[in-house]
């Protein structure tokens, strides 16, 4: 990550899936390493249950807090529908890091719609894709809530901002009640390398 | 001093209180509501949730008389509740500093309407500040104190969901200790009678004057020359994304004060320049203020009156410049709305609605879902309070039988804000309507909010409780009915019975959102071989519920083991997994 350009994460999913939360501790992550940083989030009505999108800009400089099509550098997606959906927001050479779960919109579970096929070997195939068990490895840890921490731990192999940095905002970011197991979270997804698909190592920076 | 990322919100909250903030009252609404919940952290201020923005706006007025610096904080629609006290405080003026903060909703993020609230500085003549991040929402609110105690007026700050719920860099000040101002009766000044108020206008009038001039020096309203021959003039969030799309390309006239605007200021700045566009969501506010001074500038013909704008829309239309090349989802992919969460209490009631085909008029809260496929209950939704008032119109529009087969269905905060008043209009007005108070003992679709009926303070503190049932027969309700709403036989009986009814009656459909920690539902369901498909429980809309090829599956991540399926399903079928 150089000082100078501005650098886009966005992260997606399905309101109720902590999205907010990771978006936090990415935001609170990066001011430590002396960026401008904007966080941009929602609240209110979509957070029930809809897709929602936060986005995390730094660099320099950072002026509109809102992220377009062709633009970001790093998709965390929660869910896999709504990472097939962002896929038109990643920039050129940009990586997305999903979880292979897969929650039903009203409109599949109602039958007017069917939700798509294959959506990560769709995506594998066009992009730099990582797919992560997340909820698996977040049950691991003690809470199918924590995937949210397990995927900030599956980026945070690929900034280079240091392990310990990433566990101190946590620390101040987690509620103590939770704090053991959003450690242990950060710490399976950050230690998913082998697992997640090949190539993993050859694309990490 | 300790720099700090905070939300728009927060940081507007960080100001109030570092400029001596005394009084703060607001009713939640998205994008606003962080505001008042942050001056919570501030234990010098005094803070509440008020039942409605009218309330809350008339709680801070009084305090500015008596002398505080106060501050009331609203969505865009909140204002139009508060409209009325706010053109007559227009002529009062402020003794404490007086804000009124509204965020507005470009793009209906959360939101019934995107109307643009900058008319009603203008309507009501009072001055408006607009900030483009989280430093200028805490600077911004800071001035705007300074400003209403100097020129004897209110001011308002005008906020949008993306300024609101950015987060930015914000400098942290310690709080400026400001003391009560005396309080002196001034009758000429406060009582609002035709024959004072005659000559507040005249004083309204002149301060316009004044902030006008105002508005060529202040620093708030700042150009940034590039050298450019394109001019770009600009306020809020939109100057951002002018920023990001246009950079050093152009120059800037970047407006911190929207209301009243600046003449000379912006008439030199456009003789400076080949070309200016006004870049401005919603309305042509500043773009007509332009017209009106006889220049031509490019505004709404090349920019949408529509919605939230972008970096790339901008750069489109300034520099004609496309956007960087994507890649296309081919496959046209399902859509993902709001839904009810697993466990809402509403689930219950609007199933029962729909079974019994009624007329349902809605209102505003987490239960407006409930027009969404597959329970489809909902008929209207307005505003707030109007599913009473409404409903009262349309049994007497389309007599007795109708209205047997229609009821209003409204939460327990929206019944409090501006249900009540529609309800005494039925009892006055010989209505026989049918009011359902969702009652889940919380302000939901905000974010939890404690309101009068949960007995509990803005803070925690316990404190007296509106009690739903008295309050309804004070009203004059004489049949006031209990039921939950998970119970769908008994549920059912009761709308039955109530709706029957010539004479108004009230079910309170009383069940805790899912969401609130004290509600511990324990376990999950499973479906048993009983199963024959028949799919009664998908009516149920239950993001925990699908059907996976010809298997009726719950979904383990998302059912909380509420058991309202369990009382659905014919079949005995949907038991509790161990």
């Amino acid at each position: 990550m150089e000082k100078k350009k501005t650098t886009n994460i966005m992260i997606v999913g399905v309101g109720g899936q902590g999205t907010l939360l990771a978006s936090r501790i990415l935001g609170n992550t990066v001011i430590n390493e002396g960026y401008d940083v904007k966080v941009s989030e929602v609240h209110g009505m979509s957070q029930r249950g809809g897709s929602v999108v936060t986005y995390v800009k730094f660099g320099e400089a950072v002026y509109s807090p809102v992220i377009e099509k062709g633009e970001a550098d790093i998709i965390l997606a929660f869910e896999s529908l709504e990472a097939y959906r962002a896929l038109p927001y990643l920039k050129k050479g940009g990586r997305m890091i999903a979880n292979v779960q897969q929650m039903n919109p009203m409109p599949v579970i109602t039958g007017a719609a069917e939700y798509p096929a294959d959506i990560h070997e769709k995506l594998a195939e066009r992009i730099d894709l990582i797919s992560v068990p997340a909820a698996e490895l977040a049950k691991e840890a003690g809470s199918l809530k924590a995937v949210n921490v397990v995927l900030i731990g599956v980026m945070a192999r690929f900034t280079d901002i240091a392990y310990d940095k990433w566990i101190e905002t946590i620390k101040k970011t987690v509620p103590p009640k939770f704090l053991e197991i959003n450690l242990k979270a950060f710490d399976l997804g950050y230690h998913q390398e082998g697992e997640t698909g090949s190539g993993l190592s050859a694309q990490r920076d | 001093m300790e720099k700090k990322l905070m939300l728009g919100n927060a940081a507007v909250a960080r100001g109030a209180y570092e400029a001596g903030v005394r009084v703060v009252s607001s009713y939640p609404g998205t994008p606003s509501t962080e505001i008042t919940e942050n001056m919570v952290q501030y234990e010098d201020v005094f803070c509440e949730w008020a039942p409605n923005e009218k309330v809350a706006g008339e709680v801070a007025i009084g305090a500015s008389i008596a002398g505080a610096r106060a501050m009331s904080c609203m969505k865009h629609v909140g204002l139009n509740v508060m409209a009325d006290p706010v053109f007559t405080v227009s002529y009062i003026g402020a003794n404490g500093g007086l804000v009124f903060c509204v965020a507005d909703d470009q793009g209906m993020h959360s939101s019934q309407n995107e109307q643009d609230s900058r008319h009603y500085a203008k309507a009501s003549k009072i001055m408006m500040l607009e900030p483009s991040d989280s430093g200028e929402c805490k600077e911004f609110t800071k001035l705007a104190f300074d400003l209403s105690e100097e020129y004897d007026t209110p001011v308002f700050l005008r906020l949008s969901t993306r300024v609101s719920h950015s987060q930015s860099f914000v400098t942290l000040e310690d709080r400026k200790e400001v003391t009560l101002k005396p309080y002196e009766k001034n009758i000429a000044k406060n009582v609002m009678m035709p024959a004072n108020a005659v000559k507040r206008h005249v004083i309204v009038e002149e301060r316009m004057k004044a902030l006008t001039k105002l508005a060529e020096i202040t620093p708030l309203n700042r150009t940034e020359e590039n050298g450019a021959k394109i001019g770009v003039i600009c306020a809020g969030i939109a100057y951002m994304y002018a920023k990001e799309a246009l950079g050093d390309q152009v120059d800037y006239l970047k407006l911190g004060m929207v209301y009243p605007l600046p003449e000379e200021k912006i008439k030199a700045f456009a003789a400076a320049h080949e070309k200016v566009f006004v870049i401005e969501e919603l309305d042509p506010f500043i773009e007509e203020h332009c017209r009106a001074l006889g220049l031509s500038v490019i505004g709404k013909e090349a920019f949408s009156l529509l919605g939230e704008y972008t970096p790339s829309m901008i750069k489109k239309a300034v520099l004609k410049e496309e956007a960087p090349a994507y890649e296309a989802v081919e496959e046209a992919l399902p859509v993902r709305p709001p839904v009810m969460c697993a466990g809402c209490p509403h689930r219950g009631t609007f199933y029962v609605l729909k079974k019994l085909g009624l007329t349902v008029s809605g209102d505003i809260g987490c239960y407006t879902l409930g027009a969404a496929a597959p329970l489809q209950s909902v008929d209207t939704t307005i505003c707030m309070g109007a599913s009473v008032s409404a409903a009262h119109g349309m049994a007497k529009a389309r007599g007795k039988e109708f209205n047997r087969k229609l009821v209003s269905v409204i939460g327990d905060s929206t019944f409090m804000h501006s249900g009540m008043t529609g309800l005494v209009d039925i009892v006055y007005n010989q209505g026989a309507n049918t009011v359902i108070i969702l009652d889940n003992s919380i302000t939901g679709m905000t974010g939890h909010q404690d309101n009068p009926t949960t007995g509990y303070t803005i803070r925690g503190e316990e404190t007296k409780q509106v009690n739903l049932i008295t309050l309804c027969h004070g009203l004059g309700v004489e049949h006031v009915v209990v039921a939950d709403p998970f119970d769908v036989k008994e549920f059912e009986r009761v709308v039955k019975e109530e709706t029957e009814r010539d004479e108004p009656s009230v079910i309170i459909a009383q069940r805790p959102c899912a969401l609130l920690k004290k509600v511990k539902y324990t376990g999950k369901v499973a479906i048993n071989d009983q199963c024959r498909k028949c799919k009664q429980c998908m009516k149920l809309g239950c993001p925990a519920i699908s059907c996976v090829g010809d298997q009726i599956v719950i979904d383990e991540s998302q059912c909380v083991g509420c058991e309202l399926c369990i009382g659905v399903c014919p079949f005995h079928a949907i038991e509790k997994a161990e």
